[in-house]
């Protein structure tokens, strides 16, 4: 551990990335890079000593470098995963880099996170309560709280939606990133809203079109049980039609 | 002969620039009132605040006897007694409220088994004026900082707040025809297509956050460049103690990432290579939980006395080993993934290699209690300009700022900010702003794409922060600061010959970057030479020429300006006393 930092031994790390300059490219295309980094880098690392030292055109974003912010997400040797979380001595020497699919390429690495965010709007992300509880909390047991739990560590870095097959296929699918954010508050005990997005997420677009294909899942960066989640808002959806 | 540039013109009531706790925090009390913009140059979600771990202090009592008073006791004691102390007091006895509030839009605090919100213990954080450790800080696991952020943004989507997200704010303008400067409006570049937007406003309030990348160990993010201090300190608007920067103690060792003091909360301890508990000997009553400052210096002087580990000796260990594993998976399940992942280290079964690692502004743009800027040392405000959270300095943390109290501070001053912001734009005209506001910026933009210099962006901000972190750090002395000075002043002519590689109009990162480089070295400057000046020891400002706090000439906070001809200038101003006279700090 300690000594991957400190001996300071480097290793080649190639890099195919896939490029595109909407003013001058006509369709994205690959180019080659060689960086020298530590087994213990991240793969963020390798992308700003291209930036930095070899070709400044480069875009992709990144804010916290440590897995919290959900920036950098992006297709690393065909998985998703986000560049600041992962190490050289984990995804190996050669590296395959893409933009996350199904939403539109911008520049590079950039997508168009717009039709993400305006699926997360769509689930009416927020508590919804209509009691006046004046100036004091109100309570909520220790198991109610942990019932959300997992579904609350969202960061919106779009891993799991991008993830997903139908997601790629029908434009309408709202994708597993609106629905965990709308678990995260129709099992919330607190919450007055549960009726009206399960009503949104019976639509078309909703729920239905999960194929439990579990790739949003394993694609979290914060390990949530995302298919878990849509299989619950299902059952909440049919147990409630009963 | 500039370049083409679309340019667009907007005009709000009020435009917040940031979009973290204290940014959000404001919209949520300006939006619905008056028309309101927030500029943020990342998405409001993947802000800073959503980095914050182990929680926000309020004197609650949930789970013991505890008052405001206690705590803003320890706030004043923590911040070595350069805090002020009426702001303190309003902030530790709206913290109350401010928990409440979250709690009211959704926040997902963790309970106790009856379903109150949970508090924990936190350095520098205690019962009864010191006694011993207080359960104060109310939390959501060890990820206290995401869920604040989520709960306000999930607020401004109900709210319908109005987002222009990753446009970069690059210029604020003033009207300086009357005595008093006001406020006019915002120039901002929009990453996604290089267009420039000229906003009218009526008032502009500041939650930019730090500028914590001026340093190469360091927990802030990549996008930390103190861009809001940096845009009104070259507009003659000072930095207040700039010269007070915290050095976190548990940053992961390499990397800097942060490992929440929670872990020592929670119980975990600190071993030097010996397995030694050096705190006991620092901190006899706290222990580990001393204030950061104290701990951070603790850990310098285990490693200078050659008892940090590894092969450089230069780390000690976060000893988190002796807790029952649950716990570690229940209150500290992120930290220890991050032990996981950069380190390949089960916290469970074996002690985490760390150092301290650069983390927090105390310093930043003054303000007063209702966030409203001051443009000198008389106290007279800016009309129509506010600043928040990290970036500003009320000053609520003086010298040294305590765990917690950083989210306290984003939800009050930002709550505060906000209202008193809607206030002043019911009471104002709508101003007149030119068609060519934009042209200072298009042309420095123009300057930086023609540029055909041998620097490289990269390089210097490496050097910047490689002297940053070596002599400006936990430990200074007026030697250390004289190297870091020269290095700053010979990187800043380096700067003038930069170039850059993208000449491009969309997401121009390598643009964004040149602009960010040269905030950092506007601040760092500011801050060196204002530790230089100060010639005591004081909080996370440790002068080990100065070893001893100076109470007789040093209990003001300082002002520094850049003035038109670039050189800068100190000013100074008494601290506002309270209850408290300063004693002798010890835990």
């Amino acid at each position: 551990m300690a000594d991957e930092k400190t001996l300071d031994t480097r290793v080649k790390v190639h890099l195919k990335i896939k490029r595109f300059n909407p003013e001058t490219d006509r369709r994205p295309h690959f180019e080659d890079y060689e960086v020298l980094l530590r087994a213990g880098d991240r793969v963020l690392d390798a992308l700003h000593l291209v930036k930095w030292t070899i070709d400044g055109t480069l875009s992709f974003r990144r804010s916290c470098a440590h897995g919290v912010c959900g920036s950098d997400a992006m297709v690393i040797n065909g998985e998703n995963k986000l560049a600041c979380v992962n190490l050289i001595r984990n995804v190996g020497t050669h590296l395959t880099i893409e933009p996350i699919r199904g939403l539109p390429i911008i520049k590079d690495l950039v997508v168009d996170m717009e039709p993400f965010f305006a699926q997360y709007r769509a689930v009416l992300p927020y508590l919804i309560n209509s009691d006046e509880p004046g100036y004091k909390e109100r309570r909520q047991s220790q198991a109610d709280r942990e019932r959300y739990d997992d579904t609350s560590k969202c960061i919106l870095c779009a891993c799991c939606t991008t993830s997903c097959p139908i997601y790629w296929t029908n434009d309408g699918y709202i994708g597993p990133a609106a629905i965990v954010n709308a678990h995260r508050f129709i099992f919330d005990s607190r919450d007055e809203g549960t009726q009206e997005r399960l009503d949104i997420l019976n639509e078309k677009s909703g729920v239905w079109r999960c194929r439990t294909s579990f790739n949003c899942t394993q694609a979290c960066p914060r390990g949530i049980s995302v298919t878990k989640a849509i299989e619950e808002v299902k059952r909440e959806i049919l147990f409630d039609r009963i | 002969m500039l370049l083409s540039v679309k340019v667009h013109y907007h005009s709000y009531d009020a435009i917040i620039v940031g979009a973290g706790g204290a940014g959000l925090r404001a919209a949520i009390e300006v939006a619905g009132k008056v028309k309101t913009a927030v500029i943020t140059k990342l998405y409001p979600t993947r802000s800073h605040t959503g980095a914050a771990q182990g929680g926000m202090c309020a004197a609650l009592a949930n789970v013991e006897e505890d008052y405001w008073e206690w705590h803003a006791f320890d706030t004043v004691k923590g911040s070595d007694y350069l805090g002020d102390q009426p702001a303190i007091d309003i902030m530790c006895k709206e913290a109350i409220d401010a928990v409440i509030d979250l709690e009211h839009f959704g926040m997902a605090f963790s309970r106790t088994a009856d379903g109150h919100i949970d508090q924990r213990r936190f350095g520098g954080h205690t019962r009864n004026h010191g006694e011993a450790p207080v359960r104060r800080s109310c939390y959501a696991a060890d990820r206290t900082g995401h869920m604040i952020l989520q709960t306000l943004f999930q607020q401004c989507v109900a709210r319908d707040v109005k987002f222009f997200n990753e446009f970069q704010v690059f210029d604020i303008l003033f009207d300086d025809t009357s005595q008093q400067r006001k406020v006019v409006g915002v120039v901002a570049y929009e990453l996604a297509t290089g267009d420039l937007h000229v906003f009218a406003t009526k008032a502009v309030l500041l939650a930019t956050g730090g500028y914590g990348k001026m340093f190469k160990i360091s927990s802030n993010a990549h996008t930390l460049t103190g861009d809001g201090p940096a845009l009104l300190f070259q507009k003659s608007i000072p930095m207040q103690d700039i010269e007070f920067f915290q050095f976190h103690p548990t940053g992961i060792y390499g990397f800097g990432i942060l490992l929440s003091e929670a872990a020592r909360g929670e119980g975990g301890i600190l071993r030097n290579v010996l397995g030694e508990r050096f705190m006991d000997r620092v901190a006899p009553t706290v222990k580990d939980l001393a204030p950061r400052d104290m701990v951070s210096r603790a850990i310098h002087a285990e490693i200078v006395a050659g008892r940090g580990a590894g092969p450089e000796k230069d780390y000690v260990f976060l000893d988190l080993t002796h807790l029952p594993p649950e716990q570690i998976d229940s209150k500290l399940p992120d930290i220890s993934d991050f032990a996981r992942t950069y380190l390949g280290i089960e916290p469970k079964t074996q002690q985490i290699p760390i150092q301290p690692t650069a983390h927090y502004a105390m310093g930043g743009i003054p303000t007063n209690v209702d966030a409203e800027v001051l443009a000198d040392e008389t106290g007279a405000t800016v009309l129509g300009l506010y600043a928040a959270g990290e970036c500003a300095c009320v000053s609520v943390h003086g010298a040294n700022r305590l765990g917690t109290n950083s989210l306290l501070d984003i939800v009050v001053f930002g709550r505060r900010g906000g209202k008193k912001m809607a206030q002043y734009v019911l009471e104002t005209d709508h101003p007149e702003i030119t068609k060519d506001a934009h042209i200072p910026f298009q042309q420095r933009i123009d300057e930086l794409k023609n540029a055909n210099g041998q620097e490289k962006v990269a390089i210097i901000r490496a050097e910047l922060q490689e002297t940053m972190t070596k002599n400006a750090s936990v430990v200074r002395t007026h030697d250390s600061l004289e190297e870091a000075l020269g290095v700053i002043e010979d990187l800043s002519k380096r700067y003038l010959n930069i170039s850059i590689d993208d000449k491009g109009n969309v997401f121009n990162y390598d643009l964004l970057e040149a602009l960010e480089l040269e905030h950092l070295l506007e601040l760092a400057r500011a801050m060196v030479v204002s530790a230089q000046a100060r010639t005591e020891s004081r909080g996370a400002h440790w002068r080990d020429d100065f070893p001893t706090r100076d109470d007789v000439n040093w209990m003001k906070h300082t002002l520094t300006t850049k003035k038109p001809d670039g050189t800068l200038r100190l000013a100074y101003k008494p601290v506002v006393g309270g209850k408290y006279p300063p004693m002798e700090r010890k835990y």
